[in-house]
């Protein structure tokens, strides 16, 4: 079971901020990949990854990195502090 | 050193007269304060700052942990605000303390660079029309480049 989070316009688009996820993906692309095949609003979220980015462990990653023995995942647009 | 994110308005004032007050090991203190700017045609009423609660502070530690390896700072601060602002609020300030005053004006450029497109912050403009999420600029990511 890993946790979820969306944030900004992806979580508008997939209408929530968090979910447990019950995944064997073995990298963050496939656990996308997975999660597209759930439902449209994940289609359409995730539709250009070049326009995501994402945490593991709230830590920025890639969507190659593995997921083994991470237990949060967190999936934004590019940020705009400052 | 420290690092404030919250949902509350900071003094400027009193922030840089604490951050500055009886320092006897710096010769340079440089400050930056973010302001939420009106958009062109005077219509936005208000920007609502998300941010992302578990990673917020500890990706602003290490921006400020990088900066001061890369420069010699006897002090660093960054306040940065989430939640809703009208124009004319100020959204985040960072302060930078040093001997001298290159690696403080240095420091503080680069915490703002890193502080734009690393920090987990996202800005959304509400205006009569309805709601934009700010996009990235390009330049924002080429601007960490040049460090």
């Amino acid at each position: 079971m890993i946790d979820v989070l969306y944030f900004a316009w992806v979580r508008e688009r997939i209408g929530l901020p968090k979910e447990q996820v019950e995944t064997g993906a073995a990298t963050v692309a496939d656990l996308v990949e997975e999660l597209k095949a759930r439902e449209e609003r994940y289609e359409v979220a995730f539709a250009d990854l070049s326009a995501l980015r994402v945490a593991l462990d709230q830590e920025l990653s890639e969507f190659d990195a593995p997921l083994d023995g991470v237990r949060e995942v967190a999936f934004f647009p590019p940020m705009t502090g400052g | 050193m420290a690092v404030r994110v919250q949902q509350e308005p900071f003094a400027l004032g009193a922030e840089v007269e604490a951050f500055a007050a009886g320092r006897r090991d710096a010769g340079a203190v440089v400050t930056f304060t973010g302001i939420v700017r009106d958009l062109a045609s005077g219509d936005l009423n208000r920007m609502v700052i998300e941010h992302y609660p578990g990673m917020t502070q500890s990706a602003l530690e290490a921006i400020e942990a990088q900066a001061r390896e890369r420069w010699e700072l006897k002090d660093c601060l960054i306040i940065h605000r989430y939640g809703e602002m009208a124009p004319g609020d100020m959204i985040m300030m960072v302060a930078t303390a040093s001997p001298h005053r290159a690696d403080a004006f240095e420091a503080a450029e680069f915490l703002m660079d890193y502080l734009k497109s690393r920090a987990p912050f996202w800005k959304k403009e509400i205006t009569p029309e309805g709601e934009v999420w700010v996009d990235s600029k390009a330049e924002d990511e080429d601007a960490l480049a040049r460090w």
